[in-house]
Protein backbone atom coordinates (compact mmCIF):
# COMPACT_ATOMS: atom_id res chain seq x y z
CA UNK A 1 0.00 0.00 0.00
CA UNK A 2 2.32 2.29 1.07
CA UNK A 3 4.84 1.48 -1.84
CA UNK A 4 2.27 1.85 -4.36
CA UNK A 5 1.72 5.24 -3.17
CA UNK A 6 5.37 6.22 -3.19
CA UNK A 7 6.07 4.82 -6.48
CA UNK A 8 2.29 6.95 -7.87
CA UNK A 9 4.46 10.26 -5.96
CA UNK A 10 7.61 9.46 -8.10
CA UNK A 11 6.08 8.49 -11.71
CA UNK A 12 5.38 11.61 -13.10
CA UNK A 13 1.45 12.33 -13.71
CA UNK A 14 -0.31 9.98 -16.71
CA UNK A 15 -2.51 12.26 -18.75
CA UNK A 16 -4.91 9.78 -20.34
CA UNK A 17 -4.64 10.83 -23.85
CA UNK A 18 -7.10 9.07 -26.63
CA UNK A 19 -5.67 7.66 -29.08
CA UNK A 20 -5.00 9.47 -32.62
CA UNK A 21 -7.73 7.60 -34.99
CA UNK A 22 -7.34 10.09 -37.64
CA UNK A 23 -3.99 8.80 -37.69
CA UNK A 24 -4.43 5.39 -37.90
CA UNK A 25 -7.35 5.69 -40.08
CA UNK A 26 -4.91 7.91 -42.94
CA UNK A 27 -2.10 5.67 -42.14
CA UNK A 28 -4.65 2.99 -43.22
CA UNK A 29 -6.08 5.02 -46.44
CA UNK A 30 -2.08 5.12 -47.54
CA UNK A 31 -1.86 1.78 -47.95
CA UNK A 32 -3.11 2.23 -51.38
CA UNK A 33 -0.41 2.92 -53.16
CA UNK A 34 1.58 0.34 -51.94
CA UNK A 35 -0.93 -2.30 -51.89
CA UNK A 36 -2.41 -1.90 -55.76
CA UNK A 37 1.60 -1.51 -56.33
CA UNK A 38 2.34 -5.37 -55.14
CA UNK A 39 -1.73 -6.39 -56.21
CA UNK A 40 -1.02 -5.58 -59.94
CA UNK A 41 2.78 -6.87 -60.01
CA UNK A 42 0.93 -10.26 -58.36
CA UNK A 43 -2.06 -9.83 -60.57
CA UNK A 44 0.16 -9.91 -63.82
CA UNK A 45 2.58 -12.50 -62.67
CA UNK A 46 -0.76 -15.04 -62.51
CA UNK A 47 -2.05 -14.30 -65.95
CA UNK A 48 1.25 -14.59 -67.24
CA UNK A 49 1.41 -17.90 -66.08
CA UNK A 50 0.44 -19.82 -68.76
CA UNK A 51 2.49 -18.39 -70.90
CA UNK A 52 5.82 -18.21 -68.75
CA UNK A 53 5.58 -22.29 -67.74
CA UNK A 54 5.13 -23.29 -71.43
CA UNK A 55 7.77 -20.92 -72.91
CA UNK A 56 10.40 -20.61 -69.36
CA UNK A 57 13.13 -18.54 -70.47
CA UNK A 58 13.23 -19.51 -74.50
CA UNK A 59 10.31 -16.50 -74.19
CA UNK A 60 13.25 -13.54 -73.97
CA UNK A 61 15.55 -15.25 -77.11
CA UNK A 62 13.19 -16.68 -79.63
CA UNK A 63 12.20 -14.16 -82.38
CA UNK A 64 8.97 -16.41 -83.69
CA UNK A 65 5.74 -14.74 -82.69
CA UNK A 66 2.85 -16.46 -84.45
CA UNK A 67 -0.69 -16.79 -82.82
CA UNK A 68 -1.83 -19.28 -85.47
CA UNK A 69 0.83 -21.73 -84.27
CA UNK A 70 1.49 -20.86 -80.32
CA UNK A 71 4.83 -19.75 -80.68
CA UNK A 72 5.67 -16.65 -78.95
CA UNK A 73 8.93 -14.95 -78.45
CA UNK A 74 9.60 -11.95 -76.92
CA UNK A 75 12.66 -10.98 -78.71
CA UNK A 76 11.82 -8.43 -81.58
CA UNK A 77 9.96 -6.37 -79.06
CA UNK A 78 12.71 -6.36 -76.47
CA UNK A 79 15.15 -5.47 -79.44
CA UNK A 80 12.52 -2.59 -80.38
CA UNK A 81 12.14 -1.42 -77.46
CA UNK A 82 15.60 -0.79 -76.73
CA UNK A 83 16.42 0.19 -79.87
CA UNK A 84 14.26 3.04 -80.14
CA UNK A 85 14.79 4.18 -76.39
CA UNK A 86 18.72 4.43 -76.99
CA UNK A 87 18.10 6.58 -79.44
CA UNK A 88 15.42 8.80 -78.21
CA UNK A 89 18.20 9.16 -75.01
CA UNK A 90 21.22 10.13 -77.39
CA UNK A 91 18.97 12.32 -79.10
CA UNK A 92 17.17 14.19 -76.38
CA UNK A 93 20.20 13.82 -73.54
CA UNK A 94 22.09 17.31 -75.37
CA UNK A 95 18.54 19.17 -75.91
CA UNK A 96 17.79 18.52 -72.09
CA UNK A 97 20.42 19.07 -70.44
CA UNK A 98 21.25 22.28 -71.99
CA UNK A 99 17.51 23.58 -71.87
CA UNK A 100 18.48 22.13 -67.84
CA UNK A 101 21.63 24.59 -67.69
CA UNK A 102 19.60 27.50 -68.70
CA UNK A 103 16.70 27.14 -66.50
CA UNK A 104 18.85 26.52 -63.40
CA UNK A 105 21.25 29.80 -63.97
CA UNK A 106 20.64 32.18 -60.80
CA UNK A 107 18.65 35.07 -60.82
CA UNK A 108 15.99 36.84 -63.08
CA UNK A 109 13.13 34.65 -64.38
CA UNK A 110 11.71 36.38 -67.23
CA UNK A 111 11.81 34.78 -70.43
CA UNK A 112 12.93 31.36 -68.79
CA UNK A 113 10.28 31.53 -67.01
CA UNK A 114 7.83 30.98 -70.34
CA UNK A 115 10.24 28.73 -71.44
CA UNK A 116 9.97 26.85 -68.27
CA UNK A 117 6.28 26.91 -68.63
CA UNK A 118 6.48 25.61 -72.57
CA UNK A 119 8.51 22.49 -71.54
CA UNK A 120 6.12 21.38 -68.88
CA UNK A 121 3.57 21.95 -71.85
CA UNK A 122 5.65 19.58 -74.00
CA UNK A 123 4.87 16.96 -71.06
CA UNK A 124 1.20 17.47 -70.40
CA UNK A 125 0.04 16.65 -73.81
CA UNK A 126 -1.16 14.01 -74.51
CA UNK A 127 1.01 10.62 -76.26
CA UNK A 128 -2.15 10.09 -78.94
CA UNK A 129 -1.57 13.78 -80.34
CA UNK A 130 1.84 12.89 -80.38
CA UNK A 131 0.71 10.36 -81.88
CA UNK A 132 -1.14 11.41 -84.35
CA UNK A 133 1.25 14.14 -85.39
CA UNK A 134 4.25 12.03 -85.74
CA UNK A 135 2.03 9.95 -88.25
CA UNK A 136 0.83 12.95 -90.59
CA UNK A 137 3.26 15.38 -90.08
CA UNK A 138 6.93 14.19 -88.59
CA UNK A 139 7.07 11.10 -90.39
CA UNK A 140 6.98 12.15 -93.87
CA UNK A 141 9.27 14.95 -93.45
CA UNK A 142 11.71 12.77 -91.28
CA UNK A 143 11.91 9.92 -94.45
CA UNK A 144 12.58 13.04 -97.13
CA UNK A 145 14.88 15.29 -94.82
CA UNK A 146 16.29 12.38 -92.29
CA UNK A 147 15.68 8.98 -93.42
CA UNK A 148 16.63 8.86 -97.44
CA UNK A 149 19.62 10.90 -97.12
CA UNK A 150 21.33 9.11 -94.97
CA UNK A 151 20.55 5.67 -96.88
CA UNK A 152 21.64 7.06 -99.92
CA UNK A 153 24.89 7.87 -98.59
CA UNK A 154 25.45 5.61 -95.77
CA UNK A 155 24.08 2.48 -97.30
CA UNK A 156 27.54 0.40 -96.67
CA UNK A 157 26.99 1.53 -92.26
CA UNK A 158 24.96 -1.30 -90.72
CA UNK A 159 22.00 -0.29 -89.77
CA UNK A 160 21.47 2.78 -91.46
CA UNK A 161 20.96 1.24 -95.02
CA UNK A 162 17.83 -0.58 -96.69
CA UNK A 163 14.75 1.05 -98.14
CA UNK A 164 13.33 4.24 -95.71
CA UNK A 165 10.17 3.67 -94.40
CA UNK A 166 7.62 6.27 -92.85
CA UNK A 167 6.63 4.11 -90.06
CA UNK A 168 10.05 2.94 -88.44
CA UNK A 169 12.37 2.82 -85.81
CA UNK A 170 13.69 5.92 -86.31
CA UNK A 171 10.23 7.76 -86.50
CA UNK A 172 9.46 6.25 -83.48
CA UNK A 173 12.85 7.37 -81.50
CA UNK A 174 11.88 10.81 -82.67
CA UNK A 175 8.97 10.74 -81.16
CA UNK A 176 10.35 9.53 -78.16
CA UNK A 177 12.94 11.70 -78.18
CA UNK A 178 10.46 14.74 -77.88
CA UNK A 179 8.18 12.70 -75.22
CA UNK A 180 11.42 12.52 -73.01
CA UNK A 181 12.81 15.69 -73.24
CA UNK A 182 10.53 17.48 -70.33
CA UNK A 183 11.65 14.80 -67.76
CA UNK A 184 14.61 14.92 -68.73
CA UNK A 185 15.29 19.07 -68.32
CA UNK A 186 12.71 19.27 -65.50
CA UNK A 187 14.74 16.76 -63.47
CA UNK A 188 17.87 17.91 -64.48
CA UNK A 189 17.61 21.41 -63.94
CA UNK A 190 16.61 20.87 -60.38
CA UNK A 191 19.62 18.41 -59.83
CA UNK A 192 21.64 21.64 -61.15
CA UNK A 193 19.77 24.48 -58.73
CA UNK A 194 21.08 21.98 -56.06
CA UNK A 195 24.51 22.38 -56.75
CA UNK A 196 25.84 24.85 -54.23
CA UNK A 197 25.90 28.81 -55.00
CA UNK A 198 29.51 28.77 -53.65
CA UNK A 199 30.92 26.78 -56.08
CA UNK A 200 29.35 28.75 -58.93
CA UNK A 201 30.83 31.80 -57.42
CA UNK A 202 34.17 30.91 -56.57
CA UNK A 203 34.58 29.29 -60.04
CA UNK A 204 33.71 32.90 -61.27
CA UNK A 205 36.05 34.59 -58.88
CA UNK A 206 39.00 32.62 -60.23
CA UNK A 207 38.25 34.45 -63.35
CA UNK A 208 36.64 31.12 -65.29
CA UNK A 209 33.88 32.56 -68.07
CA UNK A 210 30.34 31.62 -67.80
CA UNK A 211 31.16 28.37 -70.01
CA UNK A 212 33.98 27.26 -68.12
CA UNK A 213 32.19 27.16 -64.81
CA UNK A 214 29.17 25.17 -66.14
CA UNK A 215 31.38 22.68 -67.72
CA UNK A 216 34.38 22.07 -65.64
CA UNK A 217 32.44 22.89 -62.49
CA UNK A 218 28.34 22.74 -62.69
CA UNK A 219 28.09 20.07 -64.60
CA UNK A 220 30.55 17.60 -62.87
CA UNK A 221 28.89 18.51 -59.83
CA UNK A 222 25.47 17.59 -61.19
CA UNK A 223 26.83 14.49 -63.34
CA UNK A 224 25.63 12.04 -60.63
CA UNK A 225 21.67 13.65 -61.22
CA UNK A 226 21.61 14.08 -64.45
CA UNK A 227 22.34 10.28 -65.13
CA UNK A 228 19.00 9.72 -62.86
CA UNK A 229 17.44 12.47 -65.00
CA UNK A 230 18.79 10.07 -68.07
CA UNK A 231 17.21 7.16 -66.69
CA UNK A 232 14.03 8.13 -65.35
CA UNK A 233 13.49 9.28 -68.95
CA UNK A 234 14.83 5.87 -70.35
CA UNK A 235 11.76 4.78 -67.83
CA UNK A 236 9.43 6.64 -69.69
CA UNK A 237 10.64 5.86 -72.66
CA UNK A 238 10.34 1.87 -72.59
CA UNK A 239 6.75 2.52 -70.98
CA UNK A 240 5.57 4.34 -73.58
CA UNK A 241 2.99 2.82 -75.84
CA UNK A 242 0.52 4.91 -78.11
CA UNK A 243 2.68 7.11 -79.50
CA UNK A 244 5.18 4.95 -80.88
CA UNK A 245 2.09 2.28 -82.11
CA UNK A 246 1.40 4.61 -84.06
CA UNK A 247 4.89 5.29 -85.77
CA UNK A 248 6.44 2.19 -85.61
CA UNK A 249 5.68 0.14 -88.16
CA UNK A 250 4.23 -2.60 -86.68
CA UNK A 251 6.32 -5.70 -87.81
CA UNK A 252 7.28 -8.11 -85.22
CA UNK A 253 11.11 -9.45 -86.66
CA UNK A 254 14.29 -7.46 -86.01
CA UNK A 255 15.06 -5.28 -89.10
CA UNK A 256 18.45 -5.22 -90.45
CA UNK A 257 18.04 -1.25 -90.37
CA UNK A 258 16.88 1.47 -88.02
CA UNK A 259 14.81 3.20 -91.04
CA UNK A 260 12.70 0.03 -91.59
CA UNK A 261 9.46 -1.11 -89.04
CA UNK A 262 9.59 -2.86 -85.93
CA UNK A 263 7.63 -3.83 -82.69
CA UNK A 264 7.93 -2.85 -79.03
CA UNK A 265 6.94 -4.38 -75.94
CA UNK A 266 4.49 -1.94 -75.41
CA UNK A 267 3.01 -1.52 -78.90
CA UNK A 268 2.27 -5.13 -79.66
CA UNK A 269 0.37 -5.21 -75.98
CA UNK A 270 -1.80 -2.44 -77.36
CA UNK A 271 -2.59 -3.79 -80.88
CA UNK A 272 -2.89 -7.20 -80.23
CA UNK A 273 -4.12 -7.80 -76.34
CA UNK A 274 -8.00 -6.96 -77.33
CA UNK A 275 -8.09 -9.35 -80.11
CA UNK A 276 -6.02 -12.28 -78.81
CA UNK A 277 -7.48 -15.40 -77.99
CA UNK A 278 -7.02 -18.24 -75.54
CA UNK A 279 -5.11 -18.61 -72.48
CA UNK A 280 -1.54 -19.22 -74.23
CA UNK A 281 -1.94 -15.98 -76.96
CA UNK A 282 -2.90 -13.58 -73.98
CA UNK A 283 -0.64 -15.30 -71.51
CA UNK A 284 2.18 -14.72 -73.50
CA UNK A 285 1.11 -10.45 -73.97
CA UNK A 286 0.24 -9.81 -70.00
CA UNK A 287 3.85 -11.93 -70.01
CA UNK A 288 4.95 -8.99 -72.27
CA UNK A 289 3.69 -6.77 -69.65
CA UNK A 290 5.14 -8.35 -66.69
CA UNK A 291 8.60 -7.38 -68.02
CA UNK A 292 7.65 -4.16 -69.10
CA UNK A 293 6.33 -3.11 -65.47
CA UNK A 294 9.49 -5.05 -63.70
CA UNK A 295 11.63 -3.07 -65.99
CA UNK A 296 10.53 0.65 -65.62
CA UNK A 297 10.18 -0.26 -62.34
CA UNK A 298 13.68 -0.89 -61.09
CA UNK A 299 14.61 1.38 -63.37
CA UNK A 300 13.05 4.35 -61.80
CA UNK A 301 13.57 2.95 -58.38
CA UNK A 302 17.28 3.08 -59.70
CA UNK A 303 16.51 6.99 -61.43
CA UNK A 304 14.89 7.76 -57.77
CA UNK A 305 17.84 7.15 -55.85
CA UNK A 306 20.32 8.42 -57.97
CA UNK A 307 18.37 11.60 -57.89
CA UNK A 308 17.67 11.54 -53.98
CA UNK A 309 21.68 10.81 -53.27
CA UNK A 310 22.92 13.39 -55.94
CA UNK A 311 20.60 16.25 -53.86
CA UNK A 312 21.14 14.96 -50.61
CA UNK A 313 25.09 15.38 -50.88
CA UNK A 314 25.09 18.70 -53.03
CA UNK A 315 22.85 20.31 -50.15
CA UNK A 316 25.73 18.83 -47.40
CA UNK B 1 46.09 37.64 -75.14
CA UNK B 2 45.19 35.23 -78.14
CA UNK B 3 44.15 32.82 -75.16
CA UNK B 4 42.19 35.51 -73.50
CA UNK B 5 39.98 35.94 -77.19
CA UNK B 6 40.15 31.78 -77.65
CA UNK B 7 38.25 31.45 -74.13
CA UNK B 8 36.08 34.51 -74.82
CA UNK B 9 35.15 33.16 -78.51
CA UNK B 10 34.57 29.54 -76.66
CA UNK B 11 32.00 30.94 -74.20
CA UNK B 12 29.87 33.20 -76.86
CA UNK B 13 29.92 30.05 -78.94
CA UNK B 14 28.88 27.85 -76.10
CA UNK B 15 26.20 29.97 -75.28
CA UNK B 16 24.60 30.13 -78.33
CA UNK B 17 24.81 26.03 -78.38
CA UNK B 18 22.88 26.37 -75.42
CA UNK B 19 20.46 28.60 -76.97
CA UNK B 20 19.75 27.50 -80.14
CA UNK B 21 19.28 23.36 -78.57
CA UNK B 22 16.17 25.04 -76.15
CA UNK B 23 14.93 27.05 -79.22
CA UNK B 24 15.19 23.68 -80.83
CA UNK B 25 13.37 21.96 -77.89
CA UNK B 26 10.25 24.07 -78.09
CA UNK B 27 10.02 23.52 -81.70
CA UNK B 28 8.27 20.40 -81.41
CA UNK B 29 6.14 22.21 -78.59
CA UNK B 30 4.82 24.82 -81.61
CA UNK B 31 4.82 22.29 -84.33
CA UNK B 32 2.37 19.59 -82.62
CA UNK B 33 -0.12 22.97 -81.41
CA UNK B 34 0.10 24.59 -84.88
CA UNK B 35 -0.99 21.18 -86.76
CA UNK B 36 -3.39 20.32 -84.70
CA UNK B 37 -5.10 23.71 -84.30
CA UNK B 38 -4.87 23.92 -88.39
CA UNK B 39 -6.08 20.43 -88.78
CA UNK B 40 -8.28 20.06 -86.07
CA UNK B 41 -10.90 23.53 -86.95
CA UNK B 42 -12.23 22.85 -89.58
CA UNK B 43 -14.01 19.71 -87.62
CA UNK B 44 -14.27 21.53 -84.44
CA UNK B 45 -16.17 24.44 -86.20
CA UNK B 46 -19.01 22.03 -86.85
CA UNK B 47 -21.91 22.34 -83.94
CA UNK B 48 -22.65 18.63 -85.01
CA UNK B 49 -18.87 17.69 -83.50
CA UNK B 50 -20.03 17.99 -80.08
CA UNK B 51 -24.09 16.92 -80.40
CA UNK B 52 -23.62 13.87 -82.64
CA UNK B 53 -21.82 10.56 -82.14
CA UNK B 54 -19.45 8.88 -84.28
CA UNK B 55 -20.96 7.97 -87.40
CA UNK B 56 -19.26 5.30 -90.49
CA UNK B 57 -17.39 6.89 -92.74
CA UNK B 58 -19.11 8.65 -95.62
CA UNK B 59 -22.02 9.43 -93.64
CA UNK B 60 -21.82 13.41 -92.77
CA UNK B 61 -22.29 14.93 -89.75
CA UNK B 62 -20.74 12.60 -87.31
CA UNK B 63 -19.39 13.92 -84.30
CA UNK B 64 -17.85 12.91 -80.87
CA UNK B 65 -20.10 12.79 -78.68
CA UNK B 66 -20.10 9.87 -77.33
CA UNK B 67 -16.35 9.91 -76.69
CA UNK B 68 -16.68 13.46 -74.80
CA UNK B 69 -19.96 11.65 -72.46
CA UNK B 70 -17.79 8.95 -72.06
CA UNK B 71 -14.29 9.99 -71.01
CA UNK B 72 -16.20 12.23 -68.62
CA UNK B 73 -17.88 9.54 -66.88
CA UNK B 74 -14.81 6.83 -67.10
CA UNK B 75 -12.90 9.87 -65.31
CA UNK B 76 -15.67 11.07 -63.39
CA UNK B 77 -16.01 7.59 -61.34
CA UNK B 78 -12.00 7.17 -61.77
CA UNK B 79 -11.59 10.94 -59.75
CA UNK B 80 -14.62 9.56 -57.47
CA UNK B 81 -12.40 6.46 -56.54
CA UNK B 82 -8.76 8.37 -56.69
CA UNK B 83 -8.93 11.46 -55.25
CA UNK B 84 -10.75 11.05 -51.59
CA UNK B 85 -7.73 8.40 -51.13
CA UNK B 86 -5.37 10.25 -52.58
CA UNK B 87 -5.93 13.90 -50.64
CA UNK B 88 -5.90 11.75 -47.85
CA UNK B 89 -2.70 9.40 -48.20
CA UNK B 90 -1.26 12.92 -48.74
CA UNK B 91 -2.47 14.32 -46.09
CA UNK B 92 -1.41 11.31 -43.59
CA UNK B 93 2.16 11.96 -45.68
CA UNK B 94 2.58 16.20 -44.90
CA UNK B 95 1.58 15.29 -41.23
CA UNK B 96 3.00 12.54 -39.87
CA UNK B 97 4.98 11.95 -42.53
CA UNK B 98 8.75 11.48 -40.47
CA UNK B 99 8.56 7.56 -40.46
CA UNK B 100 9.51 4.71 -42.19
CA UNK B 101 5.98 3.58 -43.33
CA UNK B 102 5.87 7.71 -44.74
CA UNK B 103 8.85 6.66 -46.69
CA UNK B 104 7.51 3.43 -48.21
CA UNK B 105 4.33 5.42 -48.97
CA UNK B 106 6.49 8.40 -50.58
CA UNK B 107 8.30 5.46 -52.78
CA UNK B 108 5.41 3.58 -53.64
CA UNK B 109 4.00 6.69 -55.00
CA UNK B 110 6.90 7.70 -56.86
CA UNK B 111 7.31 4.33 -58.62
CA UNK B 112 3.90 4.49 -59.56
CA UNK B 113 3.64 7.17 -61.19
CA UNK B 114 6.44 5.59 -63.76
CA UNK B 115 4.64 2.34 -64.21
CA UNK B 116 3.45 2.06 -67.55
CA UNK B 117 0.16 3.00 -67.87
CA UNK B 118 -0.62 -0.50 -70.55
CA UNK B 119 0.13 -2.52 -67.71
CA UNK B 120 -2.13 -0.47 -65.44
CA UNK B 121 -4.80 -1.43 -69.08
CA UNK B 122 -3.88 -5.11 -68.02
CA UNK B 123 -4.42 -5.38 -64.41
CA UNK B 124 -7.85 -3.78 -65.06
CA UNK B 125 -8.93 -6.29 -68.05
CA UNK B 126 -7.84 -9.29 -65.27
CA UNK B 127 -9.68 -7.88 -62.33
CA UNK B 128 -12.70 -6.58 -63.86
CA UNK B 129 -13.28 -7.10 -67.47
CA UNK B 130 -12.52 -10.65 -67.36
CA UNK B 131 -15.05 -11.90 -64.29
CA UNK B 132 -17.49 -9.76 -66.02
CA UNK B 133 -17.24 -11.26 -69.39
CA UNK B 134 -17.36 -7.67 -71.47
CA UNK B 135 -15.81 -4.73 -71.44
CA UNK B 136 -16.90 -1.83 -69.10
CA UNK B 137 -16.25 1.70 -68.94
CA UNK B 138 -16.33 0.53 -64.79
CA UNK B 139 -12.90 -1.45 -65.78
CA UNK B 140 -11.28 2.15 -67.64
CA UNK B 141 -11.93 3.51 -64.49
CA UNK B 142 -10.13 1.28 -62.30
CA UNK B 143 -7.23 1.66 -64.50
CA UNK B 144 -7.32 5.31 -64.61
CA UNK B 145 -7.93 5.35 -61.01
CA UNK B 146 -4.34 3.65 -60.19
CA UNK B 147 -3.14 6.08 -62.91
CA UNK B 148 -4.03 9.65 -61.05
CA UNK B 149 -3.63 7.98 -57.25
CA UNK B 150 -0.07 8.84 -57.14
CA UNK B 151 -0.39 12.32 -58.90
CA UNK B 152 -2.98 13.52 -56.69
CA UNK B 153 -0.97 11.73 -53.08
CA UNK B 154 2.25 13.94 -54.12
CA UNK B 155 0.64 17.37 -54.66
CA UNK B 156 -1.24 17.47 -52.00
CA UNK B 157 1.78 16.29 -49.85
CA UNK B 158 3.46 19.49 -51.52
CA UNK B 159 0.06 21.75 -50.87
CA UNK B 160 -0.50 20.97 -47.20
CA UNK B 161 3.15 21.56 -46.81
CA UNK B 162 3.08 24.94 -47.73
CA UNK B 163 1.25 25.64 -45.00
CA UNK B 164 2.62 26.97 -42.17
CA UNK B 165 3.08 25.66 -38.73
CA UNK B 166 1.47 28.09 -36.86
CA UNK B 167 -2.16 27.57 -38.16
CA UNK B 168 -1.36 23.74 -37.39
CA UNK B 169 -0.39 25.15 -33.89
CA UNK B 170 -2.82 27.63 -33.02
CA UNK B 171 -5.78 25.12 -34.38
CA UNK B 172 -4.08 22.85 -31.38
CA UNK B 173 -3.82 25.47 -29.02
CA UNK B 174 -7.60 26.41 -29.01
CA UNK B 175 -8.23 22.24 -28.26
CA UNK B 176 -9.70 20.94 -31.82
CA UNK B 177 -8.33 17.33 -32.14
CA UNK B 178 -6.03 16.76 -35.24
CA UNK B 179 -8.49 15.80 -37.87
CA UNK B 180 -10.17 18.82 -37.28
CA UNK B 181 -7.39 20.85 -37.29
CA UNK B 182 -6.21 18.75 -40.54
CA UNK B 183 -9.66 18.52 -42.03
CA UNK B 184 -11.16 21.94 -41.17
CA UNK B 185 -8.06 24.33 -41.22
CA UNK B 186 -5.09 23.21 -42.95
CA UNK B 187 -7.38 21.43 -45.95
CA UNK B 188 -9.16 24.34 -46.53
CA UNK B 189 -6.22 26.73 -46.60
CA UNK B 190 -4.45 24.14 -48.77
CA UNK B 191 -7.86 23.97 -51.28
CA UNK B 192 -6.24 25.25 -54.23
CA UNK B 193 -2.67 23.29 -54.35
CA UNK B 194 -4.82 20.28 -54.02
CA UNK B 195 -7.35 21.17 -56.18
CA UNK B 196 -5.29 22.03 -59.10
CA UNK B 197 -3.47 18.78 -58.15
CA UNK B 198 -6.64 16.76 -58.63
CA UNK B 199 -6.94 18.50 -61.91
CA UNK B 200 -3.75 17.93 -63.10
CA UNK B 201 -4.34 14.37 -62.59
CA UNK B 202 -7.47 14.60 -64.20
CA UNK B 203 -6.62 16.67 -67.22
CA UNK B 204 -3.45 13.04 -67.24
CA UNK B 205 -6.32 10.75 -67.03
CA UNK B 206 -8.50 11.92 -69.76
CA UNK B 207 -5.56 12.24 -71.94
CA UNK B 208 -4.76 8.42 -71.44
CA UNK B 209 -5.45 5.88 -74.27
CA UNK B 210 -3.19 2.68 -73.39
CA UNK B 211 -5.34 1.68 -70.35
CA UNK B 212 -8.90 1.94 -71.83
CA UNK B 213 -7.95 0.30 -75.04
CA UNK B 214 -9.36 -3.16 -74.06
CA UNK B 215 -10.90 -1.83 -70.81
CA UNK B 216 -13.32 0.88 -72.33
CA UNK B 217 -12.68 -0.68 -75.47
CA UNK B 218 -15.07 2.11 -77.02
CA UNK B 219 -18.29 2.49 -78.80
CA UNK B 220 -19.75 3.90 -81.88
CA UNK B 221 -23.19 4.85 -80.27
CA UNK B 222 -23.99 7.10 -76.64
CA UNK B 223 -24.52 5.75 -74.11
CA UNK B 224 -24.16 6.63 -70.02
CA UNK B 225 -23.91 3.13 -68.81
CA UNK B 226 -20.37 2.67 -67.14
CA UNK B 227 -21.39 -0.88 -67.42
CA UNK B 228 -21.16 -1.26 -70.98
CA UNK B 229 -18.41 -0.34 -73.63
CA UNK B 230 -18.02 3.29 -73.95
CA UNK B 231 -15.46 5.53 -76.30
CA UNK B 232 -13.02 8.17 -74.99
CA UNK B 233 -11.40 10.57 -76.85
CA UNK B 234 -8.21 9.56 -77.05
CA UNK B 235 -9.99 6.20 -78.39
CA UNK B 236 -11.22 8.39 -81.14
CA UNK B 237 -7.87 9.93 -82.04
CA UNK B 238 -5.91 6.66 -81.70
CA UNK B 239 -8.61 4.33 -84.18
CA UNK B 240 -9.68 7.32 -86.50
CA UNK B 241 -6.39 8.24 -86.81
CA UNK B 242 -5.15 5.03 -88.35
CA UNK B 243 -7.76 4.34 -90.79
CA UNK B 244 -7.28 5.48 -94.20
CA UNK B 245 -10.78 7.68 -94.38
CA UNK B 246 -10.15 11.54 -94.78
CA UNK B 247 -13.48 12.29 -92.83
CA UNK B 248 -12.58 9.86 -90.00
CA UNK B 249 -8.96 11.27 -90.03
CA UNK B 250 -10.64 14.87 -89.36
CA UNK B 251 -12.65 13.39 -86.84
CA UNK B 252 -9.44 12.25 -85.24
CA UNK B 253 -7.79 15.65 -85.39
CA UNK B 254 -10.95 17.28 -83.86
CA UNK B 255 -11.02 15.12 -80.99
CA UNK B 256 -7.29 15.75 -81.09
CA UNK B 257 -7.72 19.30 -80.85
CA UNK B 258 -10.38 19.08 -77.65
CA UNK B 259 -8.12 17.42 -76.24
CA UNK B 260 -5.21 20.10 -76.50
CA UNK B 261 -6.98 22.50 -75.40
CA UNK B 262 -8.73 21.02 -72.37
CA UNK B 263 -5.00 19.67 -71.05
CA UNK B 264 -3.59 23.35 -72.10
CA UNK B 265 -6.51 25.21 -69.92
CA UNK B 266 -6.22 22.61 -67.12
CA UNK B 267 -1.86 23.28 -67.18
CA UNK B 268 -1.39 26.93 -67.65
CA UNK B 269 -4.58 27.62 -65.11
CA UNK B 270 -3.26 25.68 -62.32
CA UNK B 271 0.07 27.25 -62.85
CA UNK B 272 -1.32 30.74 -61.90
CA UNK B 273 -3.50 29.16 -59.47
CA UNK B 274 -0.12 27.63 -57.96
CA UNK B 275 2.19 30.66 -58.32
CA UNK B 276 -0.67 32.41 -56.28
CA UNK B 277 -0.87 30.38 -53.34
CA UNK B 278 2.87 29.80 -53.53
CA UNK B 279 2.88 33.77 -53.06
CA UNK B 280 0.31 34.05 -50.24
CA UNK B 281 1.73 31.24 -48.44
CA UNK B 282 4.95 33.35 -48.24
CA UNK B 283 2.92 36.22 -46.70
CA UNK B 284 0.85 34.14 -43.85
Amino acid sequence: MAAAADSAAVAPVEIPRPPDRYRTFTAFVSWAAPASLIVIVAVLIQQAWPSVTRFGLGFFISTEWNPVTNAFGALPFIFGTLVTSAIALVLAVPVGVAVAVLLAEPGAQGIRGAIGTGIELLAAIPSVVYGIWALYVLAPWALLHIETPITDHLASVPFLGGVPRQTSLFTASLVLAVMILPTLSAVSRDVIRAVPRGLRESSVALGSTWWETTWHVILPAARAGIIGATVLALGRALAETVAVAMVIGNRPEIPHSVFSPGYTLAAVIANEFAEATGDIYQGALVEIGLVLILVTLTVNLLALLLVHSARARALV
Amino acid sequence: MRHIVMRRFSNTFAQGVMYALTVLALVPLALVLWFTASNGLPAVSHVEFFLNSQRPTGIPGGGVANAIVGTAIIVGIASLAAIPVGVLSGIYLAEYGAGRWASWVRLASDVLVGAPSIALGLFAYALVVVPQHHFSGISASVALAILMLPVVVRTTESAVGLIPNGLRESGLALGLPRWRVSLQLILPAAAPGVITGALLAVARAAGETAPVLFTAFGNQFLTFDPNRFMSTLPLVVFRDALTPYKDLQQEAWGAALVLVIMVLVINLGSRWVLRRQIRLARQL
